[in-house]
């Protein structure tokens, strides 16, 4: 259920990002969708990435600083109130939203959004309990966007 | 004594006397002290003895001034290891006065002083005033901070002496100094370079043009500025801008001051022996050859120093002054030999930012130490490069991250850092060691 997330720290600064990119592109790796969380000063890169083991290491090796999460991927549905029903499931359980980013799946009617709950697993159970479906890793890189 | 009074600035006052000492008299005066306070320390500080044990010297092989050569040299480490109380050569009943400053690694060094050395004390510093040519009816408004830190009661004892009107705004505050210095009609000021260019721009911002104001001369130390920054504050203030030269370890400020001539500060010979040394080999130098600067007390009671390694890298100036005074004079310093700098008058080594990134962060992160010069304030940026154990995901655990650091810096040292943080490898690294510090302000220059 859980996905593995892998997070690059990056400093602000013109070229930053494109070294990261460009150092995944040469090792073959495909990014499934990525986030950029940014201040003045510095930013997060985070992405969802099939070998993120591979990722990692060629980033490490590369001299950058990784971090992997556990996040979950949701399927929700494309229409009003897809979003808020499921943060009122996580909410009724006390659980609480870190950052979520989403990418739409173009074959159907449905969006993915990836969450980085504050407790994953009681996330996990809560909404699975409600019949909020969950994409498994597997699920998500056979998407046609993948 | 007749070119005392041709002093052409007119800053002559007889209390300023042994600033004129026709020079045999005054190396004799000199060796007499010399030879005082070693057999003092020998007899009354067991670390001394065991140095000078140590190297077969005792204190009769001092015959002239130039056998203080055969002396050890004493380092802040000797400071330091004694803590508290260990160079002491007077009973604490005869203490009167205790100041200290901070150390690397948080243990700072203790310096006393009997009632003697007060008056001494008092003297240089009513000396340092009188050379800049302030007299009893100047109004002095002293924004070195008082406290542990030598530099505001130093400078407050000086002006009382003098006769002058004190006014004891100690440092900070900056809208009140400025308040004080219009409305009670100040004519001197004393303070850090920086923070009277700060004073000069916050003035600026609230529409007061400091040259409308009676300051007419500002006495600047506790850190190194330059000649840019002189010209800076005299044509924004309207003033003199002197500087003043001082340390804990012999005495506090009043070790050596500009006179009205602007052209190296004059040491007070009659309490402070100068030497001036190779920085490696610890040979003493020739006079007008630069290297660091060693200073033996003539004078103290408490707390006699033989041969301190002041770390401050100086020449002293062989010619005779235009403004009479026969006491020598040394340049600027320039820069330090060791790793310690001075960011808005406090003296910081890098140790003590590395003792504070490891209080918030278990694992020491390489990192690196930029001084800049802001608007006229000195800015010390901290930039840690991140590692993966402190990597979080979240914008908000980076910055509270930021702020451990930061706080960390800012309970170790006193001063605050702007605390980046920067990705791996993107320190320079020269052969596997980092250079710690990295210091624009001499060519910020402001």
């Amino acid at each position: 259920m859980k996905l593995k997330q892998v997070s690059v720290f990056l400093e602000n600064k013109t070229g930053r990002l494109s070294s990261v990119i460009r150092t995944l592109a040469d090792a073959g790796i495909n990014i499934t969708t990525l986030t950029l969380a940014d201040t003045q000063q510095f930013g997060i890169l985070r992405m969802i990435i099939n070998d993120w083991e591979k990722a990692k290491r060629v980033l490490e090796e590369a001299g950058a600083v990784v971090k992997v999460t556990d996040v979950l991927a949701l399927e929700v549905e494309d229409r009003p109130g897809g979003l808020a029903e499921i943060l009122d499931i996580v909410h009724s359980v006390g659980v609480g939203v870190e950052y979520m980013y989403a990418f739409t799946v173009k074959a159907n009617e449905h969006a993915v959004l990836i969450f980085r709950f504050d407790d994953v697993d009681k996330a996990i159970e809560a909404l699975c309990t409600n019949g909020v479906h969950l994409i498994s890793p597997a699920q998500l890189f056979q998407s046609p966007c993948s | 004594m007749s070119v005392c009074w041709n002093d052409k600035a007119g800053t002559f006052h007889p209390d300023s006397a042994a600033d004129y000492l026709p020079l045999r008299q005054l190396r004799c005066l000199q060796l007499q002290r010399l030879q005082a306070v070693v057999k003092r320390a020998y007899e009354r500080v067991e670390h001394f003895r065991q140095r000078l044990d140590s190297v077969g010297v005792k204190p009769e092989d001092i015959r002239e001034l130039e056998d203080v050569r055969f002396l050890p040299f004493t380092d802040k480490n000797d400071l330091r290891d004694t803590y508290p109380y260990g160079l002491f050569a007077s009973p604490m009943s005869d203490i009167v006065r205790l100041h200290a400053s901070s150390g690397t690694t948080g243990k700072p060094i203790v310096v006393g002083y009997t009632q003697q050395d007060m008056e001494v004390w008092k003297n240089v510093m009513k000396r340092t005033f009188l050379s800049v040519g302030l007299h009893q009816n100047d109004i002095i408004q002293n924004a070195f901070g008082y406290g542990l830190f030598t530099g505001g009661l130093g400078a407050h004892y000086g002006a009382e002496a003098l006769g002058a009107t004190v006014v004891p705004t100690s440092g900070g505050n900056t809208d009140r100094q400025i308040m004080v210095m219009r409305d009670f009609g100040v004519t001197a000021m004393c303070a850090t370079p920086s923070y009277f260019v700060h004073i000069i721009e916050t003035a600026e911002d609230m529409g007061l043009d400091l040259r409308s104001l009676p300051l007419r001369v500002g006495v600047f130390g506790a850190e190194p500025w330059t000649e840019p920054m002189r010209h800076y504050i005299e044509e924004k203030a309207g003033i003199k801008a002197y500087d003043i030269y001082g340390l804990s370890e012999i005495i506090g400020p009043g070790v050596a001051t500009e006179c009205v001539v602007q052209d190296g500060l004059h040491i007070h010979e009659d309490h402070f022996l100068a030497e001036i040394v190779d920085p490696v080999t610890g040979e003493v130098l020739p006079d007008g050859e630069e290297g660091e600067l060693v200073l033996t007390t003539l004078s103290k009671e408490a707390m006699p120093i033989i041969r301190y390694r002041t770390h401050d890298i100086t020449r002293l100036i062989p010619e005779t002054c235009p403004c009479g005074r026969t006491i020598r004079r040394m340049a600027r310093v320039s820069r330090r030999t060791d790793d310690m700098f001075i960011v808005r008058g406090v003296n910081v080594f890098p140790a003590q930012i590395e003792a504070a990134l490891l209080r918030a962060e278990r694992n020491l992160p390489h990192y690196q130490i930029i001084l800049s010069r802001k608007g006229g304030l000195d800015q010390m940026e901290v930039q840690v490069e991140v590692t993966k154990e402190m990597l979080g995901d979240t914008i908000s655990e980076l910055e509270n991250l930021q702020k451990r650091f930061a706080k960390a810096i800012e309970d170790v040292v006193g001063i605050r850092a702007v605390v980046t943080l920067v990705e791996p490898q993107s320190i320079a690294r020269s052969q596997g060691k980092a250079k710690r510090v990295i210091d624009t302000r001499k060519e910020d220059q402001l």
